[in-house]
This record gives structure tokens, C-alpha cells and sequence, in this order.
């Protein structure tokens, strides 16, 4: 009994650097999914075509011989054209957004697979991925210099959002998904703020999965089935976590904080026994009940006088 | 100023649905003129007025403001020159935004959104000695969220957003109708005050006929779709209550005589 405590232990200590960064990275994708789903009120299904979008473009542009550097703002790009074509469908087309961030992830698949040539996956290994560059830049062990990559380009994705969504432009999209009456009658183009949110959103998924693929070293077509609800599952956990009236920087790192606690209670239960094909499951239970939570507590609470809708 | 001219508006045309909501209605306002629209239910009064903002497109005429034909202009882009207070408090403010970013967003109305910092500490400044004008004691309150504050609050404040940068044309469609007797007293006496102060143009909706009487210097009634009377300046200033009420039997809104007593 003891020395099984003591296995499961040693086996989450030696994993901390990799459950961290794996943390880390699905922290930028839960920014991403908190720009859509809490700041556009989007329910974005987008990110799972998008992620993978970024990780495959950087992969064969690395496999081209491309600066692997210089491929993280290309798969950005490519990730922010997907967020764009769920936004026209959704404003010029009048489709439902969560039907056109569905269409857009199901062409997407096709897309991937053609810019893969065909195959489902592409591996780096062997070829100069950032995991392996940066290793020998700084002669240290890869889950290091992963871990530190990770979190700069985290902080500073923070620091951008935090000051992007403070300025005119940024506050604009922040009405539209708040109150779009009130964002048109003040001359805001609300159909051009949820292009731009999206593209934000899905150019950050995109961000995420070329992360993967460069400190993992490979892409797959199938990298990011399910990225949504692990995004929620990450946003609304550093909701419970954080207190959701506080400003928006620790909102956003409550997000990231979210992602990084779920990796490690799913590093947890794996350590413990759980089978992998049961993640899914019991991710989906995860986000089910913290979605529910602010009804439980209702229900739970002794009753408090009036007022509080809209608080 | 404003210019209306022969304005029509069909909802769900060649179908049995079919409602003419506005029959070509045509009304000019001078600057500085305070007009105050009332009428029954679906008389067309909210038609009127979402016309003029552009959220309803006019299935025939023309509106023009300062000489400028708007008719094919979205909501969006006439922001500029019209603003509006909606009868729902929680419409006209974002409620998830602090106090001072929503008066932010709505100084730049209908500028050019750039990537300028919203609110700087000057115009924080600029918006604490705006609120302590109103007497609502928001003024220290800047980093509050808008969705804390009360109806009335938020009415008080929508308006101030509305006037703050002086639009061409004010639009308020019942923006007092859901606020209890009192507050809505309050925020028409405010209205009064801005409107007077900066020679506010003014389209005014209201229910409440003293209301309409006291407020403004002319006052059109309508009715199914049309303006079916207007007085104006001394004309105004001698009507009651009673000849309103009369107006309204007299084509035959018993119902609505009513409603309206």
C-alpha cells in the first residue's frame, strides 16, 4: 500500500515538468476558448479544427525546411483564416454560430489531411523541432527548456490579451459579446467584432497546436478531437477557482490556472489507474458539473434576499 | 434636421402576416425641437423611432438627416448622429463593463474604434465631474460593474451616454416606462435638464399622456401606422389631458382610452 503511494508520488514529481507545460499550453488554448465562449458569448467549435490546423501547419512547414521559429506565426494565421470563415458564416450567412463553427471544423479535417499529403500524422523527429532546438541552444534537458518556452509564451499571451482587450478596439469586442444592442447604438460594427474575436480565438487554438507539435515533436490529424470541452473544462474550473468578479488578467490566468489543474487531476487519475479511453468521459462529467455549479449552489445556499440576476 | 418623408414599413410582406406597420409617415424637425409621440399599442410609435435609428428598414421613402439621405444606412452608422435610450435599462449599458468604460465606448460613438488605451486618466477625470452633475452618486464608483447598479441607475446613465458628446437627434422610445414613479421622475427631470441645456433635437415616446404634455415643445399622436394629429409650441401648451383623451375616442381607441387614463 505504501510503496504504491510512494510509486504514484515519484511518477507525478517525474512527470511535474511535462504535466506543467502540457498545462501551460492548453492554459493558451483555454484563452483562446475564454475569448469566444465567455467574451463573444460563442460557443466556438471552431478550436478543434484550428488547433490541429496550427500544429499540422507548422509540422510540414518544418518538415520543408522552414525556421521552425518563423512557423508559429504562419500557424497563427492559418488558425485566424478558420475563425474567419465561422464568423461569416455565422454574421453574412445568418447560420447559427455553434453550426458554423461545426461546418468549419468538419472541412477542416479534409484540409488537414490534404496538407499532410494524405497521411494522418507527421513526426519530427529528427528534424530541428523547437523541443529539440532550444535543448541544444541551452544544453539542458528538453522537459526544461519545454517548460520555460512554454510558460514565456503563456505570460506574454496574458500580457497581450490583457492590454489588447483594454484598448478601444478590444473594449468594442468585449460590448458586442456583453450587450450587442447597446455596442450598435454606440457605432459599433458588431458583425466586424466577432470576425475579429474569432480570428483572435481560433489564431490562439492554432498557437496551442503548433506548441504541441513542436515540444511533442509530431502533428495528427486527430491531435485536437475534443479541444472545446477541454477548454471549457479550463475555463470554467479557474472560474470556480478564481472569483469571477475580479479583473480581467486574473480571469485570464484563472483560465490558464484551469488548464493547468486539470492536467494534473487527469495526470492523477491516469497515475492511479484510470484508463485512457475513459478521459473523455470523465472530462465531460468534469465540465458538466462545474457548468452546473452556480445551480447547485443556488439550490444548496440558504436564500439570499433579492437581486441577485444580474450580479 | 431631420427630415421624414413619406416613410412606409411592411412587416412580413405577401404573407397572411402581412402589417403595415408605418403608412407613409412624414414629419420634419428643426434643431432644438423636443417632439413627443404617443398613441395605442402597435400604433407605430417604436416603428417611428427604430426607423429613424435604422434597426427597421423602411420599406418605402426617405429620411434624411441635415440634408443627408441615411435611409440605406445601417443602425451602426448612424450611430454618429443619432443616439437612443431603449425602454429596457439592461439594453443601453453593458452590464459585465465598468462604469467608466461604458461611458468610454459611448464618447467614441460613432468614431473610428483603435487600438488607444478606452479609458485614460483624463477622461476618468472628465467622466467623475459628468457624474457628479447627476447627483446619483456614481461618481466614485467608476470601477463598478454597470450590471450592479439599479434600473434607474442604469437609465440615468444610459442617458448620460446618450448626451454626452451631443448627437444630432435624441431618441427615447418609453425610456422611463419600466422604472418605478419616482425614478422615472428623477430621469425625466434629467432628460428635461440635458435636453434644455444643450438644445437637445429630441423624439420622444411615451405612454404616459402628462407626461408628453408637460415635456416638449410639440406633440404628434398616432395612430395604425400614421400621424393623425400634431400641435405644436402655444397650440401645445393649451392641451389636456382630457382633449388628448377625447382625440382618442374619437377614433375609436376605447381600449386603449383605457390603458391610457
Amino acid at each position: 500500500m505504501i510503496s504504491l503511494i510512494a510509486n504514484i508520488f515519484t511518477g507525478f514529481v517525474n512527470s511535474l515538468p511535462t504535466t506543467l507545460m502540457e498545462g501551460f499550453v492548453w492554459g493558451i488554448l483555454a484563452m483562446g476558448v475564454y475569448i469566444s465562449y465567455r467574451i463573444l458569448d460563442v460557443p466556438d467549435m471552431t478550436v478543434d479544427g484550428s488547433l490541429a490546423l496550427g500544429g499540422i501547419v507548422s509540422a510540414m512547414l518544418t518538415v520543408k525546411g522552414w525556421n521552425v521559429f518563423l512557423t508559429i506565426p504562419i500557424a497563427v494565421i492559418a488558425g485566424a483564416l478558420a475563425g474567419i470563415v465561422t464568423a461569416l458564416l455565422h454574421t453574412k450567412l445568418k447560420i447559427p454560430a455553434i453550426l458554423s463553427g461545426i461546418l468549419t471544423m468538419f472541412a477542416l479535417y479534409s484540409i488537414n489531411m490534404r496538407i499532410l499529403g494524405n497521411r494522418s500524422s507527421q513526426s519530427l523527429v529528427g528534424l530541428p523541432s523547437i523541443k529539440d532546438t532550444l535543448a541544444q541552444l541551452l544544453n539542458i534537458p528538453f522537459i526544461y527548456t519545454n517548460l520555460i518556452f512554454s510558460f514565456l509564451i503563456m505570460a506574454g499571451l496574458v500580457a497581450l490579451l490583457y492590454w489588447f482587450f483594454g484598448t478601444q478596439l478590444g473594449s468594442s469586442i468585449r460590448a458586442t459579446g456583453c450587450n450587442p444592442d447597446m455596442a450598435r447604438a454606440q457605432g459599433i460594427n458588431t458583425d466586424n467584432m466577432k470576425i475579429a474575436g474569432l480570428a483572435l480565438s481560433n489564431g490562439i487554438a492554432a498557437l496551442a497546436g503548433c506548441l504541441f507539435t513542436q515540444l511533442q515533436g509530431s502533428a495528427d490529424v486527430n491531435m485536437a478531437s475534443g479541444t472545446i470541452v477541454i477548454g471549457l473544462a479550463s475555463v470554467v474550473i479557474g472560474e470556480i477557482i478564481f472569483n469571477n468578479k475580479l479583473s480581467f488578467w486574473i480571469k485570464l490566468s484563472g483560465a490558464v490556472a484551469g488548464a493547468t489543474i486539470y492536467r494534473t487531476i487527469i495526470v492523477i487519475a491516469l497515475l492511479l489507474g484510470m484508463p485512457t479511453s475513459d478521459l473523455k468521459l470523465v472530462t465531460a462529467v468534469l465540465v458538466a458539473l462545474a457548468l452546473s455549479l452556480p445551480l447547485i449552489k443556488k439550490h444548496t445556499s440558504p436564500r439570499k434576499k433579492g437581486g441577485q440576476e444580474n450580479a | 434636421m431631420l427630415d421624414i418623408v413619406n416613410i412606409s414599413v411592411v412587416f412580413h410582406p405577401s404573407t397572411p402576416n402581412e402589417k403595415h406597420a408605418l403608412n407613409s409617415v412624414s414629419l420634419h424637425l428643426d434643431e432644438g425641437d423636443f417632439v413627443t409621440v404617443i398613441g395605442g399599442n402597435g400604433a407605430g410609435k417604436s416603428t417611428l423611432l427604430n426607423t429613424v435609428a435604422g434597426t427597421v428598414r423602411a420599406t418605402e421613402g426617405k429620411i434624411a438627416i441635415d440634408g443627408s439621405d441615411v435611409t440605406r444606412k445601417p443602425d451602426f452608422k448612424r450611430a454618429g448622429d443619432v443616439s437612443r435610450v431603449f425602454q429596457d435599462p439592461m439594453k443601453g449599458t453593458a452590464g459585465d463593463m465598468n462604469i467608466e468604460e461604458n461611458l468610454a465606448l459611448a464618447m467614441s460613438r460613432g468614431k473610428r474604434r483603435t487600438l488607444r488605451w478606452n479609458v485614460t486618466s483624463k477622461e476618468a477625470q472628465q467622466f467623475k465631474e459628468m457624474l457628479s452633475e447627476l447627483h446619483l452618486g456614481l461618481e466614485d464608483r467608476l470601477n463598478c460593474k454597470v450590471g450592479l447598479l439599479s434600473g434607474g441607475q442604469r437609465q440615468a446613465l444610459t442617458l448620460l451616454m446618450a448626451t454626452m458628446n451631443k448627437p444630432k437627434l435624441l431618441l427615447l422610445d418609453e425610456h422611463t416606462a419600466a422604472l418605478d414613479p419616482k425614478t422615472a421622475d428623477k430621469v425625466l427631470k434629467m432628460t428635461e435638464d440635458i435636453t434644455s441645456r444643450n438644445n437637445q433635437t429630441t423624439l420622444m415616446v411615451t405612454h404616459n399622456m402628462r407626461d408628453a404634455l408637460r415635456y416638449g415643445n410639440r406633440l404628434i399622436m398616432m395612430n395604425d401606422g400614421k400621424i393623425i394629429f400634431h400641435a405644436s409650441g402655444e397650440e401645445k401648451k393649451k392641451l389636456t389631458v382630457q382633449d388628448l383623451l377625447n382625440k382618442f375616442t374619437s377614433i375609436g381607441q376605447e381600449n386603449d382610452r383605457i390603458l391610457l387614463a
